[in-house]
């Protein structure tokens, strides 16, 4: 289970890092806000997380020590959430995938046999409920705008797809936690993902890559040439600082 | 000896000073744990709501003043909902400028008109799902033309 909770708890945690980069850069003011909203819904969401994953470890480590503390091969995080940026079409739609995910992850997670994951489940499901909405309503609008528009989405789908199976990566224990229908199984989630995407990009008129190629090492601390960078800048005040706190 | 609650509702929420922690449906029990010590149990409204943090604070400053020790239980489950916020609290919302949240009401799927506080109308828009703060969402007005924020059904 600790691992299962770094998992979850990592995701959120560099999901909510890399969109308040946005902070201040925003397209405009309400999108600005926006973002930053989810942002935040991200970061609690992994203080939630590393809370359980803390006291499961019960090693003296808190929340923040393993958001802040731990080096880049021991992120269990999906590759997908790290990626850089790129432009708001990219963004979007990183945040739009990743929304998908964690809506169908959460609704399995809110029955799950464990009561502070379903607790946790059940109040991120409503959160994430508005990151759905939010980033479906700008998918349409990047697929069906202007023909600019339709370039970038485009672009960023060529980017990003091959990043989207790591999502679904499991970690070691990961099978054992099914059979005791603590969470749901990864390979589950992924069909119903796939199954989500399919429907709504007929609604937006975009193509489902053919390429069947995936990116591996998520769930492994395996990550990108972007994440060492990300990380350092995430840590660089509680390096700096040891035991700053607000 | 005083209520416990009722000395909980000197304490505003820090981000809607116009309604209290215990109408917002924060507070979910206060008891007396030993003669100096009082155990609350507060459910966080929003994963990253950062004024849960100040309520923290607030709570314990408020009992130290009156001698009692304070021990705040943070428990999650069942999960809050705007439905806990009790009628009263809402019409102060609705006077501070604030639309309140319709009971039972899922943001998701009903689209109740908002009616704008300061002159009635319900000839309103959206401007963002996400507003000020976690739990607001903006819009505006199309006959007075003002701004509002609504509280949304969570």
């Amino acid at each position: 289970m600790k691992n299962y909770l770094l998992k979850l708890a990592d995701d959120s945690l560099i999901m909510g890092q890399r969109l308040a980069e946005w902070c201040g850069k925003g397209p405009y003011l309400e999108e600005d806000i926006a973002v930053i909203n989810i942002a935040l819904d991200q970061l609690g969401q992994a203080n939630n997380f590393y809370n359980l994953a803390a006291n499961l470890f019960n090693d003296g480590r808190t929340a923040d020590d393993f958001a802040m503390l731990r080096v880049e091969k021991e992120y269990l995080n999906a590759q997908l959430v790290e990626l850089p940026n790129g432009d708001y079409a990219n963004t979007i739609m990183k945040a739009y995938f990743f929304a998908v995910y964690q809506k169908l992850l959460y609704e399995n997670l809110s029955n799950s046999a464990d009561e502070d994951l379903r607790a946790i489940a059940q109040k991120s499901l409503k959160e994430v409920k508005y990151h759905y909405t939010h980033t479906e309503t700008w998918m349409r609008i990047f697929a069906q705008g202007t023909e600019e528009s339709r370039k970038r989405i485009e672009a960023a789908l060529e980017n990003l797809w091959e990043y989207t199976g790591g999502l679904f990566d499991e970690v070691e224990e990961e099978e054992n936690l099914v059979a005791l229908n603590l969470t749901p199984a990864s390979k589950q989630l992924h069909e119903e993902w796939k199954a989500k995407i399919a429907e709504d990009f007929a609604k937006f008129g975009l193509e489902i890559p053919a390429s069947e190629f995936m990116q591996k090492g998520s769930r492994k601390g395996i990550h990108t040439e972007y994440f060492g960078y990300i990380l350092c800048e995430l840590q660089y005040m509680q390096r700096t600082y040891p035991n700053c706190v607000w | 000896m005083q209520d416990l609650l009722e000395i909980l509702t000197q304490i505003p929420d820090p981000e809607i000073p116009v309604i209290n922690i215990v109408e917002l449906g924060i507070v979910r029990d206060a008891k007396m744990i030993s003669e100096k010590e009082a155990e609350i149990i507060i459910t966080p409204t929003y994963s990253a709501c950062p004024a849960m943090f100040n309520i923290e604070e607030d709570i314990v400053k408020l009992f130290k003043e009156i001698g009692i020790s304070a021990k705040v239980v943070t428990k999650m489950f069942p999960i809050w909902t705007t439905d806990w916020m009790t009628d009263e609290a809402r019409e102060k919302l609705r006077a501070y400028g604030i639309v309140p949240p319709e009971k039972g009401a899922d943001e998701n799927h009903l689209h109740i008109p908002k009616k704008c506080p300061r002159c009635g109308s319900e000839n309103t828009m959206q401007i963002s799902r996400f507003g000020s703060t976690l739990c607001k969402a903006g819009y505006q007005c199309q006959d007075c033309l003002e701004p509002f924020d609504y509280f949304k059904c969570h």
